[in-house]
């Protein structure tokens, strides 16, 4: 096993408040890992720190191998690309100004691309499908072509590790595979460690190869997707009734909230 | 890009140098002892001195008054893009904000106290904008730096409340001073001198540079902070050096000719329409195509009144302040 990312003991707090506790886990080189878990749990938080957007007050973070405090910015963002969860989309940059931006940390200060840095954007529009969106203006897209743009620009800076924050949270049953297939031939074909935060489990059951379930800043469970989703540990962690069976596709689990009404629960 | 941006690059800043040169040609030609473009052509073009009166006009009156319209429009135009770019918001400007309004109140100071233009009245600006930027930034601390009505209505508090002390230290004072305060505050480029004007051009010119050197990190910028950080961006480094330089710019030129409003929201606008988002152009376009709107700016002033002239900031806020509500009321869509 090769880990890409190594976390030891970490602890982080905004002022008082204490948002993850005594976190210890390892991503393995090229896993689909997502972290899962109710509102508040910390996923967010955690996948900051991860980005070097945060740093840890206490504990230490390892990215392939080196003390994450001690990268350069630039160095760090060959290593790993951030996807957040929105983007401004005030300014009229095109579609491939924006995929283009991704080549930054590979760059001079003022940004000048040379053919090799177009041949990247190029390719990494491809690989998204919006070479025919190129010349858009990014305020001009739905919601699922501007995740799609930001997955390109985070393809296109070439990097090992790619974090994503959310990235089918508010699209559509179409976008929301679409991306998730996306993710998954990028782990499969070129072995980049794909790190994501979600909300909707079922996704995470279908593409995870491992998950980490978080509840309020604390580790609950951490496998593959079939030790994780039992509905032990899912009813502990999100405090709800549910039902969990073998997914009809495949296997994996499937998670179904039970309405309050079948509990026999009057409002 | 890559080639392709180099020559995009030549291609605008070429057209906007020559744009700038006419009307640098048109301001030292017009005033208001008549036009003489041939005086001013003969003037430009060889070295010897041919003493008689428009001569003396054209190098010691119109000339510095010219350049230095040129780097007040250049400096405005660019302190309104870089805020434009920090703080997210295409409506962002050192006057509307209140950071002209804050250095003034320290210039105003600075002449009371009886300093010299340099470096005592300038250092008194240069302290009065980072203060009210401190304030404005402190007011709209938190997540709401980014939010537009916040920082917007943050900046007109600040204004009014500037404007205020401005009035305040104007009904204290009573010698020949008061003249001198209340004609720089309007934005009065008349008083232009040579020395001035070298001292300005110091100052600015590496600001300038400094700016086009940061100007692909604005790009960044525009993707809100923390994919800037994760693409290499030192957000604090960067952050603080824009407003430094940039409150920097705004207070020299506010030392040099007061208040003149709306520069740096209407050159932005103009040029983001017509060249795009990307700060490697904007930075350079800003520099030229904002000196050239303030000389014109000042040449209107110069030639629109029958009787005298008028302040060219009254200029540019009958033209930039419709602009700012047309902007408003679209961005509110």
């Amino acid at each position: 096993m090769n880990p890409v990312i190594t976390i030891t003991k970490l602890n982080y707090s905004y002022g008082k408040i204490l948002v993850l506790k005594d976190i210890s886990f390892q991503i393995q080189s090229s896993d689909f890992f997502i972290i899962i878990g109710p509102n508040g749990s910390g996923k967010t938080t955690l996948l900051r720190l991860l980005a070097g957007i945060i740093s840890a007050g206490d504990g230490r973070i390892d990215v392939l191998g080196d003390y994450i405090e001690d990268y350069n910015r630039k160095v760090l963002a060959r290593k790993i690309a951030y996807v957040p969860q929105t983007v401004p989309v005030d300014f009229p940059f095109t579609v491939s100004e924006v995929v283009l931006m991704g080549r930054a940390p590979h760059l001079g200060i003022l940004g000048l691309e040379k053919e090799k840095d177009l041949l990247r954007a190029k390719q990494a529009m491809e690989f998204t499908e919006l070479d025919h969106l190129a010349d858009r203006k990014t305020s001009q897209l739905s919601g699922g072509e501007c995740q799609r743009v930001f997955i390109a620009r985070a393809i296109c800076q070439e990097t090992e590790i790619i974090l994503l924050d959310e990235p089918t949270a508010s699209l559509d049953l179409a976008h929301q595979t679409r991306i998730m297939d996306l993710m998954e031939r990028l782990q499969k074909e070129r072995g980049i460690t794909i790190v994501m935060v979600s909300h909707d489990v079922n996704l995470a059951a279908m593409y995870g190869k491992t998950l980490l379930l978080l509840k309020e800043g604390q580790i609950v469970s951490q496998g593959k997707p079939g030790e994780v989703l039992t509905f032990q540990t899912l009813e502990a962690a999100y405090g709800c009734t549910l039902l969990v069976d073998e997914s009809p596709l495949g296997r994996f689990p499937r998670v179904t909230p039970v309405p309050g009404r079948l509990m026999g629960v009057k409002d | 890009m890559g080639t392709g941006f180099l020559k995009r690059l030549m291609l605008v800043s070429a057209f906007l140098s020559v744009l700038l040169a006419g009307a640098m040609y048109l301001g030292i030609s017009v005033g208001s002892t008549g036009s003489n473009f041939g005086d001013s052509m003969r003037l430009l073009l060889t070295d010897k001195s041919v003493d008689s009166v428009p001569e003396a006009i054209i190098r010691q009156i119109r000339l510095p008054r010219v350049m230095l319209a040129a780097l007040v429009g250049a400096a405005l135009s660019l302190g309104g893009l870089v805020f434009q770019a920090l703080l997210r918001n295409t409506l962002a400007e050192p006057y509307i904000l209140g950071i002209s309004g804050g250095s003034a109140i320290g210039a105003i100071f600075g002449i009371i106290l009886g300093f010299s233009y340099f470096p005592g009245v300038s250092i008194m600006a240069f302290t009065g904008s980072l203060a009210t930027l401190l304030l404005l930034l402190a007011m709209s601390s938190g997540q709401a730096v980014f939010k537009k009505d916040s920082l917007l209505l943050s900046g007109v508090m600040v204004n009014a409340f500037c404007s205020a002390v401005i009035m305040l230290l104007i009904s204290m004072t009573r010698d020949a001073r008061l003249h001198n305060i209340i004609f720089w505050l309007m934005g009065d480029l008349s008083t232009a001198d040579t020395g001035r004007v070298g001292i300005l051009a110091a100052a600015l010119l590496p600001c300038f540079i400094l700016l086009f050197w940061l100007s692909n990190i604005m790009n960044l910028l525009l993707m809100g902070s923390d994919m800037a950080q994760t693409m290499g961006v030192n957000i604090k480094i960067v952050t603080i050096t824009l407003l430094v330089v940039t409150s920097f710019m705004v207070s020299a030129t506010v030392g040099s000719c007061g208040l003149v409003g709306f520069v740096g929201l209407v050159i932005p606008h103009l040029f983001r329409i017509i060249l795009g988002p990307d700060h490697r152009i904007l930075v350079p376009a800003c520099v030229l195509g904002g000196g050239a709107y303030m000389v014109l700016c000042d040449l209107l002033a110069k030639i629109l009144p029958s009787q005298g002239e008028m302040p060219a900031g009254v200029i540019t806020a009958m033209i930039g302040a419709p602009l700012f509500i047309y902007l408003l009321k679209r961005s509110g869509r």
